[in-house]
Order: structure tokens, then C-alpha cells, then sequence
């Protein structure tokens, strides 16, 4: 970044951060990306399906290399890709009395094998081996309007859908032996969320690359975890972590010839470390109300 | 015949070397890591991996080294932070998406600093490749494998107590935390010893989905054991002589495939049914 020089002149700083179209982009991307993420990871936390998590987004990864092999949108690709393997998690997922260690067994079948799939549509399609790392770790760079708008539509989808089912939902994760009783439809419920969360990642994995969008879905919340138990508080904690780690990573990205997503994962990781510091005794949330 | 040419070529010859010996450590660490419910323990060091091997290149070390040194520390380092020797899904979470970021600083600064923009040693480190392994490199890597499985049969018994029972296995006076310790030590060694063949983001794979399937096939411990590595072994097989046949087909593509198919034929071959460790 040739131009921008850091000085302790911090209003001159920010002028200097906002006078590219594309830095302001990156802010507005990553601003979205950071509320949706955080409020998924939320979730994901709790759910302790942190592992599902981080298969779906990787699976991002072959969505988008399929899609350029076929010569569609990359778009396309995530959605198609990471919406599947949701549907395909979710029919892992046990039933009453079967084992966890099954479940993430096939979890890890469906990451690599989504994985090994990516490889084979790159190596297909030949020439595109440059592309490779831009997939996976991304770019807040060169995002355009177009871009930020399709950003935005899918947030707030995402985050309307969840506050429709917020409530149950945290009940279901908290306790899903006492929520099946008192009516709550469990499973329906738990193949709803990864669906959501599939498709969330599918659209915030377009701008952090497949491989960072889990580090903003899982250290908000387990900062917020060990910060505070009660579900509202670590809700919002949660989500200003998420928006603080962002703007500071792009700020100092900018100021800085090393990548993003080292700054973002780094001042994440750094918050979950002074938070653990904090509270040596860790926490888990539940349900109060 | 096509097939019998096949090993008048000394790569392959030492691709089927080295992944043989790969695929049976991998098998038998595998069934642990599955049974312990560790695969996301398997899935963050295949990460680290990634990290240790482009923080080396980034310092022009030997690749090797950083992969060693980065798994089975990283390895023991979650195990010391987590209970009993197993950590928390958070934790793992936490500490792996840092050196996710970790290592697009060692991406950048290797094809930054080096004058090799074109990122092909970052990809041969995330998808592997077997078939330009040199014959000292497969001897090694099956000097290494053997090292593994050495050391899995010597502690085999007392760690399937410890994975089955570990309250029970604890007072009966088993070292269960040594053992949960030990035993991520190894996954890290197995890590490292994979990347360069199937790759650091592939090697989950070869982890999960013979152990997996072996599970799913048997309800005894040592007959799933065995079983696991013969399916890993069985996938290798196949996937390397399906790239010779195929050579568009990326080798690691078709290993891991073969072994993601026959997890998945297990679910027809035998209807869903409840809790596999349980009857054990």
C-alpha cells in the first residue's frame, strides 16, 4: 500500500483509510461479515458444532473451483456446495443414544472428501493453480458495490431467520432433552441451523476466503463464553468482538504490507487469550431465562 | 499389461512405497482418533501442518522440519489445555484459526520475500504430492510409519481402556492424561508424515474414513483396529493406480474418494444402528 503512512495523528489515519472506494468497501464487507458471523458462531458455540462449522466453510472451497471449472459464477458454487453439505450433516447428526464419535467421523469423510474434490476440479481446470490461495485465504480487497448490496441482502436474511427461531433454538442447544419435551421440534430445528449456517458461510467465505471465516464464527464467541454467562450479554459481546477484531485487522492491514487475515485472527486470538486471562475459571452459558 | 508396467517406474514405485507405509499408520491412529472423538483434534493439526510447512518455507528451512515440529507441538499443546488430555472443541477452534492465520502470514511472506509468486509449493503442502516423493523421501516416510505403528501397538491396550472407560481405565491406575498426551503426539507425527503425500488439507481422510467405516463394520476393538488400516491401505492402492491409469486425476483426489466411498457403502452394507462403542 503504497501512500499510507501511519502517524499518531489518528484523524489523519482514519482520513488516509477512507479516501480509497475500496477500503471503504472492505469496512462496509467486513462490518456485515462481522455481525452475521458472530451471530451464527454464536450459536455454533453452544451448539458445540464448531467442527460442522468448519467443514462448511471449507467446503466453500470446491463450491467456488467447481464453479470456475464449469465457467458459472463462484457464487453459485458456494451456495450449491456449502447448502449440501449441510443437508448432509444434518442426516449425519445422531438420533437419541447414537454415539458423537460416529457423527464427526463422517463429518471429516465429508470435509475431506469435499476437499479432495476441490483439488481435482483445480487441477482440471488448468491455469487456475494462482487462484488457489485467493480462494482459501481470501481477499477484503477489490470488493464492489454489487458485492457489499448481495452481502447485506444475505446477512439480514440470515439474521431475521435467526431471530425467528432464536429463542427455541437456544433452548434446543441448551437442553435438547427437556426442549423435545415441552414440544419444541428439535431435529427440524437443528437442520434449520446448519442450513443457515451453511449458507451464511457459503456468503461470508466469498469475501474472507474459505479458510478465515472460521476464525470470526468461533473466537467471538468463545471470548464472549468465557466473559459472561448470560445468553443476551454474550450475545452482543460477542458481536462487538467480531466488529472490533475486523475494523482493527483492516485498519492495521492497510498500514501494513502483511495479509488481513493475520491481523483479524490474531487481535481475535488475543481477545479469547486476555479473556481466558481474565476468568481463569471458564464458563459455560446457560440459560438464565 | 498395463498394471505390471506400472512398477518398471520408480516414482510409482515409491509412491506405493511410502503411501503403504503412511496409510497403515494413518489407519491405526485413525481408529483411536475416531473412537476418542478426537477427528477435530485431527482436523486442527492437518491445519498446523499447513502453517509449519509454509512458516519453514517462509524461513527456507526444510519443510519437514516445520511439519514435525509444528504438529506434535501444537499436538501436546492441546492436550496439556484440555481435560483429562482431550480439549474442548473451543479451545481447538480457537488456537487452530489463529495458526490458520499464522500461516497466510508465512504464505505471504514466502511468496513475497522469494521471488516465486506462482504459490505452487503452497499448494503442493495443502493437496500433497505422492508421486514426486524421491526414493530416500518414501524410504523415510516409511522408516517414520513404522516408527508409529511401534509405538501405537505398544500402547494399543491401555489407550482403547482409556478411550472406552476412561474413569474406570483412571482407576484401575492406567496413565489416562500421559496416554491422551502420547497419543496427539502421534497424531502429530502421523500429520507431518502425511502432508507431503496427500496433503496437509487431504490427510483428515485418510484419518476419518477407513476408521470410520472400520467402526461402523466391526464391534471388536482389535478387528476394527486391523480393519482400518487394511481399508486405508486398500484406498491407497486403488487411488494411486487409478491416477497411473487416469493422469488427469489427481492422486490424493483418488485416494481419499476410494476411502469417502467405502465409508460411505458401510451405510448401506449395515442399517444405522445405536451406539458402535457401546457394545464393546
Amino acid at each position: 500500500m503504497s501512500g499510507a503512512h501511519f502517524s499518531w495523528d489518528l484523524l489523519d489515519d482514519v482520513r488516509q483509510l477512507f479516501q480509497f472506494p475500496f477500503m471503504v468497501n472492505a469496512f462496509r464487507a467486513g462490518t456485515i461479515v462481522a455481525v452475521v458471523a458472530g451471530a451464527i458462531g454464536w450459536f455454533m458455540v453452544i451448539r458445540r458444532q464448531a467442527f460442522a462449522g468448519h467443514t462448511l466453510a471449507l467446503v466453500g472451497f470446491p463450491g467456488a473451483a467447481g464453479a470456475v471449472w464449469l465457467g458459472v459464477s463462484a457464487a453459485w458454487g458456494f451456495f450449491a456446495f456449502c447448502g449440501a453439505a449441510a443437508l448432509v450433516i444434518a442426516a449425519l447428526r445422531p438420533q437419541r443414544g447414537e454415539g458423537y464419535s460416529e457423527e464427526s467421523a463422517g463429518i471429516g469423510v465429508v470435509q475431506a472428501f469435499a476437499l479432495a474434490c476441490g483439488f481435482l476440479f483445480v487441477s482440471l481446470y488448468r491455469g487456475f493453480l494462482n487462484g488457489v490461495n485467493a480462494l482459501l485465504f481470501g481477499s477484503f480487497l477489490g470488493i464492489t458495490n454489487a458485492q457489499v448490496l448481495a452481502l447485506l441482502v444475505v446477512g439480514v436474511t440470515a439474521l431475521v431467520a435467526l431471530g425467528a427461531v432464536g429463542r427455541p433454538l437456544l433452548f434446543a442447544s441448551v437442553d435438547p432433552d427437556v426442549a423435545a419435551a415441552r414440544g419444541v421440534d428439535v431435529r427440524k430445528l437443528s437442520v434449520l441451523f446448519l442450513v443457515l449456517l451453511g449458507l451464511t458461510v457459503a456468503e461470508v467465505s466469498q469475501i474472507t476466503g474459505t479458510l478465515l471465516v472460521f476464525a470470526l464464527l468461533v473466537m467471538p464467541p468463545a471470548t464472549a463464553q468465557l466473559l459472561t454467562p448470560r445468553p443476551a450479554v454474550s450475545l452482543v459481546v460477542t458481536v462487538g468482538v467480531a466488529l472490533l477484531v475486523t475494523w482493527l485487522g483492516l485498519a492495521v492491514a492497510y498500514f501494513t504490507p502483511y495479509p488481513i487475515g493475520f491481523f483479524v485472527t490474531s487481535f481475535a486470538f488475543a481477545a479469547y487469550v486476555g479473556a481466558g486471562l481474565l476468568r481463569r475459571r471458564p464458563l459455560r452459558v446457560r440459560a438464565v431465562a | 499389461m498395463v498394471l505390471a508396467g506400472m512398477f518398471a517406474h520408480a516414482f510409482v514405485r515409491n509412491a506405493f512405497l511410502a503411501g503403504t507405509a503412511i496409510a497403515v499408520a494413518a489407519g491405526l491412529v485413525g481408529y483411536f482418533v475416531v473412537l476418542r472423538s478426537q477427528v477435530f483434534t485431527g482436523d486442527a493439526l492437518s491445519h498446523v501442518a499447513v502453517t509449519g510447512a509454509l512458516a519453514a518455507l517462509a524461513f527456507g528451512a526444510d519443510a519437514r522440519v516445520g511439519l514435525f515440529a509444528a504438529t506434535i507441538l501444537v499436538g501436546m499443546a492441546m492436550a496439556l489445555l484440555g481435560r483429562q488430555g482431550r480439549a474442548d472443541d473451543v479451545v481447538i477452534g480457537s488456537v487452530f484459526a489463529w495458526v490458520l492465520g499464522l500461516g497466510v502470514l508465512f504464505l505471504t511472506l514466502y511468496t513475497t520475500s522469494r521471488s516465486r509468486s506462482n504459490g505452487a509449493a503452497g499448494v503442493h503442502v495443502l493437496f500433497g504430492s505422492i508421486l514426486g516423493l524421491s526414493a530416500g523421501q518414501a524410504r523415510l516416510a516409511a522408516v517414520i510409519a513404522a516408527g508409529v505403528v511401534a509405538a501405537l501397538v505398544v500402547i494399543a491396550r491401555p489407550l482403547l481402556f482409556a478411550s472406552v472407560d476412561e474413569a474406570v481405565a483412571a482407576a484401575r491406575s492406567v496413565p489416562v492424561r500421559a496416554l491422551g498426551i502420547g497419543f496427539l503426539a502421534l497424531v502429530g507425527v502421523c500429520a507431518a508424515e502425511a502432508t507431503p503425500a496427500v496433503g496437509a488439507l487431504l490427510l483428515l481422510g485418510l484419518l476419518a474414513a477407513p476408521a470410520g467405516a472400520a467402526l461402523r463394520l466391526s464391534a471388536r476393538p482389535y478387528a476394527a483396529l486391523w480393519l482400518s488400516a487394511v481399508i486405508a491401505v486398500l484406498a491407497m492402492w486403488g487411488g494411486l493406480t487409478t491416477s497411473y491409469l487416469a493422469p488427469r486425476v489427481p492422486p490424493s483426489f483418488a485416494i481419499i474418494a476410494i476411502a469417502s466411498a467405502v465409508y460411505a457403502l458401510t451405510f448401506l452394507v449395515r442399517p444405522r444402528r445405536s451406539g458402535s462403542s457401546a457394545s464393546m
